[in-house]
């Protein structure tokens, strides 16, 4: 046999084992519920949940709980299915949290609660702002 | 008013420039295409649209940044990414902070490189400007921002702002213009954002000069001369989209709250693989003279380069990569575009590469064991498994997008922990590549056999297990715990032996031909990169690590590290071996070159300025009175002072937060820097300033002069009762009384602070002005004055001290990879140097290049 066709083989082995390591790294996109079934079922894979957080009519955040000592707290979060979780961050509340428009909460369930890991969010007034604000009186320069 | 003319230039500008590149590339393609006779008149057509073409990028770029630099607001370009407060070089960062601009920096850059081919390379203008040519119509596209057949084709900058939003006021007023912007985003209000963008654009606007030179060669059948002149730009390329992605990183670490400077986030991936592959295809560019194997795998990996960089801009750009990134350009539905774009150049250049396949030399011998060729080969395998094993899961939302597209439903999201799954497998292809970069060199000066290679190879190796073991042995005996596992063990050694082989040669090179030692600094300079790495990321240490934090709640695991550290002001409280102290929240003046206690500012309606209480002295010298105005340097900044203490050091450090009202905000680290490591410290939250003070119910006491007392904890003592002439914001008439208390308080540490209530009686009624001493946290107001009895009562409101909650991060031995970073930007200059004279020399000897 040939170097180049050893090297090949090689190639072909590694990049086949890349394949097979992302797909089992990876993670998966799913609701609360398919979520705790997971949990159910003694795995304790860690899932990606797409969500909002809750809000009251004037658009307020609700459901907000810092624990005493400041340094995690918990909040609401309604999934794509409308179902709503409590979810437990064991840090510090990122900055802008509560401006978000869509969470992402990266974890597993522990009996009741989501514990999350990770939390992704998506600020659009981050990036685009979305409203002029107008003076009382316009301004025909 | 509304200042069309400006916009509507651009606008046209940017058409004009759209038909010019489209012209230029159909007059160098017929160049190619026709004969020796006609060849000059469409060479000559051609280069006139494309210096059109360059002349109207220019003035995109000159009319985008006077609406920007003029403040008109009427333009969306100018309205969401600037405003008038910010200064010229930020003014700069904002023309390219939107996807509009960055595409426009780009198309500059092409126009840079073109003019040079140009009027370097005479020959290959034809064939190298006709896929310039194309590319630029394509990127002048992304910003034509017209609509046809109810497609929009490009997204423009110089859109009005009522063209883009719904907003009722333009209804009622059309020529509403917005008093100001709504600025650059705090995030990117660095001096980073003015030179990292154009770097990393350079970078990848250059990676088309290799592209176009190899597609010239295979298209006029020229399938080895075109090397030589695109070798200079491979280089040039790789090391200025280095550059580019490493400032990146570093900004990423220095400013931005990122974690550590690099954190496989998918926009990082989306660069760090074109580089790769670059360099893979650099390597074997240069073994390509006596390889036909090599030379086949370098027409390859430059197209790959060229693909990878549009898959790249594919992946950043067209809002795919969703909320999987903290980097995001906002989606401007130009997905259709920029899929059409990378879809063209894969069919072309892989149509183009097959057709002429056959015709490239090749050959049947197998590639010796004992060639530069063979390792080269090596290296650039590991260098393109390395880039395949990162852009397999960078690209799973491509993956769920192609299944669904089939009518699939595919919900795989990216690994939850990143770092972990890309280093446990990045580490072992570095280990591989130090092996093959150390051994390679020695392969590069003289053919080699296996006895001669034994001998060769006996000093660096013996010289490896010396070092690395006296490495392991201080490393051990100073108990740093480095080297834990199997791998980062044979990093390091791998390391040290690729650092030692490297020096080794360049020792035997800088005597005779120092020219030529590009390729052994670089290699050294990768090494200690790596070596770098390994510690600074791979032991970087949480110290504010709080093992001992209350469980909040049962249903959790008792396992629960908690990162962060609570600070209460003036509480000295023990983190490792340092004693950090919080000290209170400054500010940064105008004029004044320290920072100044926020205690001391008094607010004022315009947030820009305040009132100083207590003169600012700095060296002996004052710089404001008492009662002065000053003005901050950034009203939106606030540093939070932290003394960090133990046996050998003392230092203070001052991690930052930026308020932006519209924007949110901004928390960046501050590092202390010394020679073995960095600590970096950033504040994680803080009492809401925006949240009322809440106190405490108000405690009553009555009190002669020179009683004792206990606010908060303190001892104070009151101390004496003076009537007042002026108080501050009143008018005292002459019937008017006004009357203040002294109190001094012995606060923490040794400090001493003096509340001064007021109380006043104003037309028959009475006023108490209470004195807040922010630094023991309490209120202190007098209530009344008993004349007859020689009393006073006083009440006393405290609440909960000031606070913070920060993490401390150490990152140990960091500057090895910064000294590694410099060697390799060295090394790729003197190679740029070397392959740059040799075109010039084959150029001018009139061989046909």
């Amino acid at each position: 046999m040939k170097k180049s066709h050893i090297l090949g083989i090689v190639v072909i082995a590694v990049a086949i084992t890349v394949i097979i390591s992302t797909a089992g790294d990876a993670s998966t996109y799913v609701t609360f519920k398919e979520a705790l079934e997971l949990a159910s079922n003694d795995s304790d894979q860690k899932i990606h949940v797409v969500g909002k957080l809750s809000k009251n009519e004037t658009g307020e955040v609700i459901g907000i709980r810092q624990s005493p000592d400041n340094q995690s707290f918990s909040f609401t979060l309604i999934d794509q299915n409308e179902d709503r979780q409590e979810v437990v961050f064991l840090n510090t509340m990122p900055a802008d949290f509560l401006r978000s428009e869509q969470v992402v909460v990266v974890g597993s369930f522990h009996n009741e609660t989501f514990l999350a890991d990770k939390i992704l969010m998506k600020c659009p007034s981050k990036y685009q702002e979305e409203t002029i604000e107008v003076e009382a009186v316009s301004n025909p320069e | 008013m509304i200042h069309s003319f400006i916009g509507s230039t651009g606008h046209f500008l940017i058409i004009l420039a759209f038909v010019a590149a489209m012209v230029a590339t159909y007059g160098y393609f017929m160049s190619v295409r026709s004969d020796e006779i006609k060849r000059e008149s469409w060479i000559k057509y051609a280069r006139w649209a494309f210096y059109i073409h360059g002349a109207a990028v220019i003035g995109i770029v000159f009319s985008l940044f006077f609406i920007i630099n003029s403040h008109y607001f009427e333009y969306h370009y100018a309205w969401s990414h600037s405003s008038s407060s910010l200064p010229v070089y930020y003014q700069i960062a904002t023309f390219w902070e939107g996807q509009e601009g960055s595409f426009l920096l780009w198309t500059f850059w092409h126009v840079v490189l073109g003019v040079i081919i140009i009027n370097t390379n005479k020959f290959w203008e034809g064939s190298v400007m006709t896929t310039f040519s194309l590319v630029q119509a394509f990127l002048v596209s992304m910003i034509l921002g017209v609509v046809i057949l109810n497609q929009k084709i490009g997204s423009s900058p110089f859109i009005l702002l009522r063209d883009v939003m719904d907003a009722p006021i333009f209804k009622m007023n059309p020529d509403y213009v917005p008093k100001d912007g709504t600025g650059l985003n705090p995030l990117l209000q660095n001096y980073w954002m003015v030179i990292h963008p154009p770097t990393l654009f350079l970078g990848f606007a250059t990676t088309i000069v290799p592209f176009a030179f190899c597609i010239a060669g295979l298209w006029l059948g020229k399938f080895k001369e075109w090397v030589r002149p695109a070798l200079p730009w491979a280089l040039f390329s790789a090391v200025t989209l280095g550059i580019g992605i490493l400032m990146g990183a570093y900004w990423a670490y220095e400013t931005l709250n990122f974690g550590g400077y690099w954190n496989w986030d998918p926009v990082e991936n989306a660069i760090y693989v074109p580089w790769l592959v670059l360099i893979a295809a650099v390597h074997t560019m240069i073994s390509f003279n006596k390889s036909n194997t090599a030379l086949k795998t370098a027409i390859i990996l430059v197209i790959a380069t060229f693909l990878m960089v549009l898959y790249s801009t594919f992946l950043t750009r067209s809002g795919i990569l969703g909320d999987s990134s903290v980097h995001s350009f906002t989606d401007l539905g130009l997905s259709g575009q920029l899929l059409l774009y990378l879809m063209v150049f894969v069919v072309l250049s892989a149509g183009l590469a097959a057709r002429v396949w056959k015709r490239i030399p090749s050959s049947d011998d197998e590639v010796s064991t004992y060639s530069r060729e063979f390792w080269i080969l090596m290296g650039a395998t590991t260098l393109c498994l390395m880039a395949f094993q990162v852009i397999i899961p960078t690209s799973i939302p491509v993956w769920n997008a192609i299944v669904e597209l089939f009518g699939g439903i595919s919900n795989v999201a990216p690994p939850v922990n990143p770092v972990a799954f890309y280093s446990k497998w990045q580490i072992w292809f570095t280990i591989i590549l130090a092996l093959l970069s150390g051994t390679g060199q020695f392969f590069w000066w003289k053919k080699i056999d296996r006895s001669k290679l034994k001998e060769a190879l006996m000093t660096p190796v013996i010289a490896t297990f010396l070092v690395a073991g006296l490495v392991i042995l201080v490393s051990n005996w100073a108990d740093t715990g480095y080297f834990k596992s199997a791998p980062d063990l044979l990093l390091l050694t791998a390391g040290l032996y690729s650092i030692i082989a490297n020096g080794i040669i360049f020792f035997k090179v800088i005597k005779t031909s120092p020219r030529l030692s590009g390729g052994a600094v670089a290699h050294i300079g990768i090494a200690f990169m790596l070596i770098g790495i390994l510690l600074s990321s791979g032991y970087s240490n949480i110290i504010s690590l709080n093992k001992t934090g209350l469980v909040w709640s049962s249903d959790l695991p008792d396992e629960v590290n908690q990162n962060n550290l609570l600070l209460f002001q003036h509480e000295p409280r023990q983190m490792g071996k340092y004693q950090l102290l919080y000290k209170g929240v400054r500010k940064k003046v105008k004029g004044f070159p320290d920072y100044v206690d926020k205690a001391e500012l008094e607010a004022l309606t315009d947030k820009r300025r305040a009132i100083i209480e207590t003169a600012l002295i700095y060296k002996d010298r004052t710089f404001f009175e008492s009662g002065d105005t000053i003005e901050y340097e950034n009203f939106e900044n606030s540093y939070f002072e932290v003394q960090y203490v133990n046996e050998s050091e003392n230092f203070t450090l001052y991690p930052r937060i930026q308020l932006n009202e519209t924007m949110g905000s901004v928390m960046s680290p501050d590092i202390d820097r010394t020679l073995t490591k960095d600590l970096y410290t950033h504040v994680k939250t803080f009492p809401d300033p925006e949240v009322a003070i809440e106190w405490s119910p108000t405690d009553t006491l009555q009190l002669n002069i020179g009683d004792t007392l206990y606010i908060n904890d303190f001892v104070a003592v009151f101390d004496d009762i003076v009537r007042v002439d002026e108080v501050r914001g009143v008018e005292l008439d002459s019937e008017d009384v006004a009357i203040k208390a002294q109190i001094v308080i012995y606060g923490p540490l040794g400090t001493q602070y003096v509340a001064e209530p007021i109380y006043l009686i104003k037309n028959r009624l009475i006023g108490r002005i209470p004195d807040i001493i922010d630094d023991v946290s309490a209120k202190v107001t007098l209530m009344n004055i008993y004349p007859q009895r020689g009393t006073f009562e006083l009440g006393i409101n405290t609440t909960q001290k000031n606070w913070i909650i920060l993490e401390a991060v150490e990152m140990p031995w960091i500057n090895i990879l910064w000294l590694g970073t410099l060697l390799v930007a060295i090394g790729f200059i003197i190679a740029i140097n070397r392959r740059y004279k040799e075109f010039v020399q084959m150029r001018d000897k009139g061989v046909e290049v």
